[in-house]
């Protein structure tokens, strides 16, 4: 009989990822922030990919990262998507291994000035939503000024 | 390789519709092949700009319906979806076809029709161009990025955000003066006299940005009749050549690091630059993405018309205006004109070769006639970038 047998294909099914989203995501509810140490550059990648964010290679390892950084930039919103309630503040952080990411910060909406920027900030938390769109709850960390 | 040229152009008025946006495109497309003398049997492929049609009308493949409505039959029809540039790709794959050999003659252009999701469900709709699983969950929003970028620009070339805001008001002026001026324009006759401190004064959106920092949401069509250069000449007297284009892909936001330089816009230009063998001092006219008065500094210094960090101070000094040293937006710009994102990026060929016409509005129009145009359109956060650069003349 001509083709192949179907444990030869069964074989190659497998995750490529180090660390999903989906873990990603766990670890931020218990307050812990994951991402990957690339092998070949050292540095970090944060949320994870299936590569390395710096070189693109794909010898990667699970890291934890500190969880704290320097604010770089914010706004607060005050138009907010709809199932969001404004004014609440989006932030980006760097992080001291190096990535930058997405989140809010909990600071007051109507007292914030450029005076946070530069802060070191540390993760206090996560804030979830979901809606029918979003394919799930989901989370992003939520920092506080050190 | 086969040169290329523009032989008929369309666009709706912009604004809040009455129609549904199968009916604007029909609209600009009818009006493209007018424009072009061209007979609907002759189209051999559509390509349309369209990205929330589902959440607008509960319409899938707008591309196909659009198709039949217009009566061309059976030819290819292809949705292209880079949010807010998916005209722009849409073109740019049209124009390749047709340089390729494979087609003579095609419709490109976008349709849109936000304004029917209403502001909080077109700001989630519109949001979701950013990486859900990561801007999702932080309620990000677009007028959110660019009033982020605006603070990093504050920032990193030390002027007070404060000081920069009232810079920034100066796009709004300058765009918001013109799309006055301009009949296709959502905002025709309605903000031409702004003032510094009208612009700091309107509702804050996302701090630092005001209302009168952001685009509008709005309804709208552009079409364009897409030739092979050998044959323009039998249907027009006035074909405009596509001289380069390029497209470029970002990620997530928070990747990018420092997005007041995104990469995916320099990469763009750069690919359109080559490809033309002409640099930003080429160039008489642009139609850049203004969806935010920061939107438009970060532009104009990543495209090279300005050096990094120069932008806000060659915008306040008329250099960005008529007769100024790069014209910008001198149709209103996405702030002044409107953006039905689907649309947008057919809206801005329109617009520059309406200006190779001598055919713009009254104080509006370049003079002399502008031989070299181009434009620049940018979808979700710096995730595609596109651009094309325009000639009245064939290499």
């Amino acid at each position: 009989m001509v083709g192949v047998d179907p444990t030869e294909i069964e074989k190659k099914i497998k995750s490529r990822y180090v660390l999903t989203f989906s873990d990603y995501e766990n670890g931020l509810r218990e307050g812990k922030l994951l991402g990957l140490k690339c092998k070949d550059c050292g540095e970090y990648t944060c949320p994870p990919m299936i590569v390395c964010q710096r070189c693109g290679s794909s010898n990667v390892e699970k890291a934890e990262l500190s969880g704290k950084g320097e604010l770089m930039t914010y706004t607060v919103i005050r138009v907010p998507p709809e199932g969001f309630e404004a004014p609440y503040i989006v932030c980006l952080v760097k992080t001291e291994e190096g990535p930058w990411i997405v989140g809010r910060l909990d600071y007051d909406p109507e007292g914030v000035s450029e005076e946070v920027l530069g802060k070191n900030v540390k993760i206090k938390g996560v804030f979830a939503f979901s809606d029918k769109y979003s394919g799930g709850e989901h989370v992003c960390p939520v920092f506080e000024i050190s | 390789m086969r040169d290329v040229a523009i032989i008929g152009i369309g666009h709706t008025k912009f604004g809040k519709a009455d129609k549904n946006q199968l009916e604007l495109f029909g609209d600009a497309a009818a009006e493209a092949m007018e424009d072009a003398n061209v007979d609907r049997k002759e189209i051999e492929a559509l390509y349309m700009g369209s990205v929330l049609p589902m959440f607008e009308e509960g319409q899938g493949m707008p591309q196909v319906y659009a198709t039949s409505e217009l009566g061309l039959g059976h030819i290819p029809s292809t949705r292209f979806e880079g949010a807010c540039a998916s005209a722009t790709v849409a073109i740019r794959d049209a124009y390749m076809w047709v340089a390729s050999g494979q087609f003579d003659i095609v419709l490109a252009g976008g349709t849109e029709r936000a304004t029917i999701m209403g502001t909080p469900f077109a700001t989630r709709t519109f949001a979701m161009g950013g990486l859900a699983a990561t801007e999702g969950p932080a309620g990000l929003t677009f007028p959110g990025v660019f009033a982020m970028a605006a603070v990093l620009y504050s920032r990193f070339y030390e002027i007070p955000l404060e000081k920069l805001r009232e810079k920034m008001a100066y796009v709004s002026i300058k765009n918001h003066k013109h799309g006055a001026l301009n009949p296709l324009a959502q905002w025709y006759k309605k903000y031409g006299d702004l003032t510094v401190e009208k612009v700091l004064n309107s509702p804050k959106i996302a701090d630092p940005l005001t209302l009168l920092d952001c685009c509008p949401f709005s309804d709208g069509a552009a079409a364009l009749v897409i030739c092979a250069a050998d044959v323009a000449r039998k249907y027009t007297d006035e074909p405009v050549y596509i001289l380069g284009t390029g497209q470029g892909t970002g990620g997530a936001l928070a990747r990018l690091e420092d997005f007041t330089k995104p990469p995916s816009r320099v990469y763009s230009a750069r690919m359109a630059f080559k490809q033309a063998g002409l640099s930003p001092k080429d160039i008489d006219i642009l139609e850049l993405h203004d969806c935010f008065t920061s939107a438009e500094l970060i532009a104009l210094e990543a495209m090279g018309f300005f050096e990094w960090g120069e932008a806000a101070d060659a915008t306040v000094d008329g250099q960005t205006d008529l007769g100024g040293k790069i014209p910008t937006n001198m149709s209103g710009g996405l702030i002044g004109k409107g953006h039905p994102i689907g649309a947008t990026g057919a809206s801005q060929v329109y617009m520059v070769i309406q200006q190779m016409r001598g055919a713009a509005p009254k104080g509006n129009q370049v003079d002399p006639v502008p031989e070299i145009g181009m434009t620049d359109t940018l979808g979700g956060d710096f995730g595609t970038l596109c651009h094309i650069i325009l000639g009245r003349t064939r290499r």
